[in-house]
């Protein structure tokens, strides 16, 4: 029987580019569906009537929201293939905590980077710059969080990379002087085509990021 | 088989130490409680245990730290496997970590905001909380418990919160029964249950604690 596989999902969301890669490296073939947020699809809103958020994956018309849920469940259903999470539970709680840190604390300062001004976006900075070395000393030596392989840690970071031209040209900093190890971890996983091809164009970005900015009036 | 060596940093009052009492109690595994003092002075062990957030529980096993009850919750499922308190189906297990994520992210802060605030922003509170315990007796449904017939995963993740709700009650006006009884009904459930009865903290010591956190915020 053929899996249907759809996924919900808006371009330029990292969120959404965890479950890409996750099924990229998998080699699971899906039906992407790019969803516009003003005007949400009734697939959306009947599949995810509680956050009414993309990403949203369809497995045989069932689905499961929250891109790190999903990315496991992907890993649990497609288990022959490319392991995101470790075997052994005490690296996987390793695994679970630091991808909960890029998701309790990147987002938030990261959108105060691009959406502020002045001193607020001073304080942005400097508390985003403060996580990614926090994120840069976990990384150490490893080429990946989770050692020599690629795992669910870098699959929920990585995402964020091809914001880092609009956080930069925006926030008027360098994340590479500043970052230079995570920059170099970002570009060993740029060398995989899971997520060269599931990553968004640093530039459409940045042309995204503008449009926002002018809606909300501060261009 | 050697001997393991648990330990869990706690705070008396904390539902999200709770969480990893009553995992360890339904796996039957032996441990050592080590209360920490959170107002006078985090020990050595926790600072250390946990450099990000400082913050318990922390379950230390052979001495390895593990952070973020949720996250621990799954490990201690993972290390003493029976009996599950996940499913086995990865559907539902991606259905029982939406709901635990789900009450992580609404219940806790949508519970304070209802002891925490006064007048106007009260009544908002209020009708805030009752509307997420609304959509999670929606998820509840006619079982006796959020996986079906058996107590797990997410009974575990949000029980424990419920020992703030006598407070939430007194100081929102409110009674939760009268909006959700389905919602009171699965409290009562669980509360029978001897895992959850022998750890949850005497209702009446978790409204002293309230209240001085209210003297605190300046809201009495």
């Amino acid at each position: 029987m053929a899996d249907e596989v759809i996924l919900l999902d808006f371009w330029p969301s990292m969120f959404g580019m965890r479950v890409r890669i996750a099924l990229a490296e998998k080699g699971i073939e899906y039906q992407y569906r790019e969803e516009d947020l003003m005007n949400k699809s009734p697939l959306l809103l009947k599949m995810n009537p509680v956050h009414k958020k993309i990403p949203v994956l369809i497995h045989n018309g069932k689905p499961v929201c929250e891109s790190l849920i999903a990315v496991e469940y992907i890993d649990e259903v497609w288990k022959d293939k490319a392991q995101i999470l470790p075997s052994d539970p005490y690296q996987r709680a390793q695994a679970r905590f630091w991808a909960d840190y890029v998701d309790k604390k990147v987002n938030a300062v990261a959108r105060n980077v691009w959406a502020t001004k002045g001193e607020e976006q001073e304080a942005a900075k400097k508390e985003f710059i403060e996580i990614l070395k926090v994120l840069e000393g976990e990384l150490g030596d490893k080429p990946y969080f989770g050692g020599e392989t690629f795992g669910l840690t870098d699959i929920s970071l990585i995402g964020y990379y091809c914001w880092f031209y609009a956080y930069e040209t925006f926030g008027i900093f360098s994340i590479e002087s500043e970052c230079p190890k995570l920059i170099a971890w970002a570009k060993r996983c740029m060398e995989k085509e899971s997520v060269s091809k599931s990553l968004a164009d640093p530039h459409k970005v940045y042309d995204f990021v503008l449009g926002m900015k002018k809606r909300h009036g501060q261009e | 088989m050697s001997t393991d060596e648990v330990v869990l940093l706690d705070f008396w009052v904390s539902p999200f130490c709770l969480r990893a009492k009553i995992a360890l109690a339904e796996k039957g595994v032996a441990f050592v409680e080590q209360e920490e003092d959170l107002f006078g002075g985090k020990s050595e062990l926790l600072l250390k245990s946990n450099p990000v957030y400082q913050k318990v529980p922390v379950l230390l096993h052979n001495g390895k730290p593990m952070c973020e009850s949720t996250i621990i919750v799954h490990y201690i499922d993972e290390t003493w496997p029976s009996p599950p308190l996940l499913p086995t189906c990865p559907y539902e297990r991606a259905r029982a970590r939406f709901w635990a994520d789900f009450i992580d992210k609404k219940v806790f802060e949508a519970g304070g905001k209802t002891w925490q605030s006064k007048g106007e922003e009260k009544e908002v509170a209020k009708k805030e909380f009752l509307e997420i315990l609304k959509v999670l007796e929606g998820a509840l449904g006619e079982k006796d418990y959020f996986g079906g017939d058996s107590f797990g995963f997410v009974d575990i993740i949000a029980i424990p919160l419920t020992s703030w709700f006598d407070s939430c009650e007194k100081f929102g006006l409110f009674k939760i029964e009268e909006h959700c009884p389905k919602f009171s009904a699965w409290m009562k459930r669980c509360l029978k249950r001897e895992t959850v009865a022998k750890v949850l903290p005497n209702p009446e010591k978790v409204l002293e604690f309230v209240t001085s956190m209210r003297k605190m915020h300046g809201v009495e």
